[in-house]
């Protein structure tokens, strides 16, 4: 790295290399800035994989100890659902690595489609995810007052090829829709929260902030939006997947 | 050269190089990605015993860290983002083993 060593000591130094208007004085180069940016995204989605990992840990602790129930009540989930919402958050995902590109390289109209494509992606998610609430909310498994264990003791009654549960484990399926709905729900949350800022960032792209070179937000974005999509490639496999019995 | 930005005197990290990661890149990345969905939802299907999960967590581990080294561009990053990424999961899985560690021997035999 060489600096151009051509200012005068009159003249404040610190502001001398600023080639952009959103470079801050207190860091010494542009690259600095950037990492010390990265740096902190990094910090604080560590600090999530804490919070989600204590959910997993649950799981993991919940289904060892009430493995049958698990297995029964995670087989009332749609893979094709969870399937068709892997595919549309990757999707997303992709159209938001995109999305970075080209901030980088200064495509306005780009960078605002793929932010716009990432948006509509995250709310096609969240669409399909309600469905799935709405399901589990016809057939009373919410946890709760109105849980209806009748499916899990005589399941065959209600057409499904399914161990019957003693009324005791029964009951215990509870506990994985619980976590069920924590874990997709805490989720859910979050792809919230980043399709809210995705309107911010789509508007300020389109005011043409992002395209002179100034791209730490829609990078650390970025990284937000793909660390939701990470939760989801754990959350997939354990509640619909590694339960399933073969057909 | 008494000059207060001296380059050797700047506290950077590492100087790494701003990569830009191409469309083509990422649409391998996606491809990856969807290939290993569809092998993962394929594997369900088939009863392997104690594998299944195995099977399932390893592809969804593998997708994680092509989602993390590529969409997160962390292999173009510098030392100190990849050792605070790296970090960060190493400490997720001391405390998950110790903490599974303490569980698991309280009720020896009863799961």
């Amino acid at each position: 790295m060489t600096h151009p060593h051509t200012h005068e000591t009159a003249v404040p130094a610190e502001h001398h290399h600023v080639a952009l208007p959103q470079h801050r004085h207190h860091f010494e180069t542009e690259e600095q800035q950037r990492e010390a940016g990265s740096f902190g995204m990094w910090l604080f989605l560590l600090t999530e994989i804490m919070f989600f990992g204590g959910m997993f840990f649950a799981y993991l602790l919940y289904r060892n100890w009430y493995y049958d129930a698990f297995v029964v009540a995670s087989n009332q989930l749609s893979i094709p659902l969870g399937a068709t919402n892997t595919v549309i958050l990757i999707g997303s995902g992709f159209f938001m690595a995109l999305g970075v590109w080209a901030a980088e390289v200064k495509k306005k109209g780009l960078l605002v489609l793929f932010l716009i494509l990432t948006t509509l992606l995250g709310v096609a998610f969240l669409g399909i995810k309600g469905v799935e609430y709405h399901e589990k909310w016809e057939k009373h498994h919410i946890p709760g007052a109105h849980f209806d264990v009748s499916e899990f003791v005589n399941p065959h009654a209600y057409g499904l090829h399914e161990e019957p549960l003693s009324p005791d484990m029964a009951q215990k399926t509870q506990i994985f829709f619980f976590l069920y709905f924590a874990m997709t729900g805490m989720h859910a949350f979050h792809m919230i929260i980043g399709i809210v800022l995705l309107f911010w960032l789509t508007w300020r792209a389109h005011a043409g902030d992002f395209s002179k070179g100034y791209v730490a937000p829609i990078e650390n974005f970025g990284l937000y939006w793909h660390f939701v999509d990470i939760v989801w490639l754990f959350l997939f496999p354990l509640l619909y997947l590694i339960n399933r019995h073969p057909l | 050269m008494s000059d207060k930005h001296d380059a050797a005197n700047v506290t950077n990290p590492e100087h790494a190089e701003h990569h830009i990661v191409s469309p083509f890149q990422y649409s391998l990345v996606f491809g990856t990605l969807l290939l290993f969905t569809g092998i993962t939802v394929g594997a369900a299907y088939v009863d392997m015993g104690v594998l299944n999960p195995i099977i399932a967590l390893g592809i969804a581990s593998f997708k994680a860290v092509v989602v993390i080294l590529f969409f997160m561009h962390v292999k173009y990053q510098s030392r100190l983002i990849k050792m605070t990424v790296a970090a960060g999961f190493f400490t997720f899985l001391v405390l998950i083993t110790m903490t599974l560690c303490d569980y698991m021997s309280r009720a020896w035999g009863l799961w």
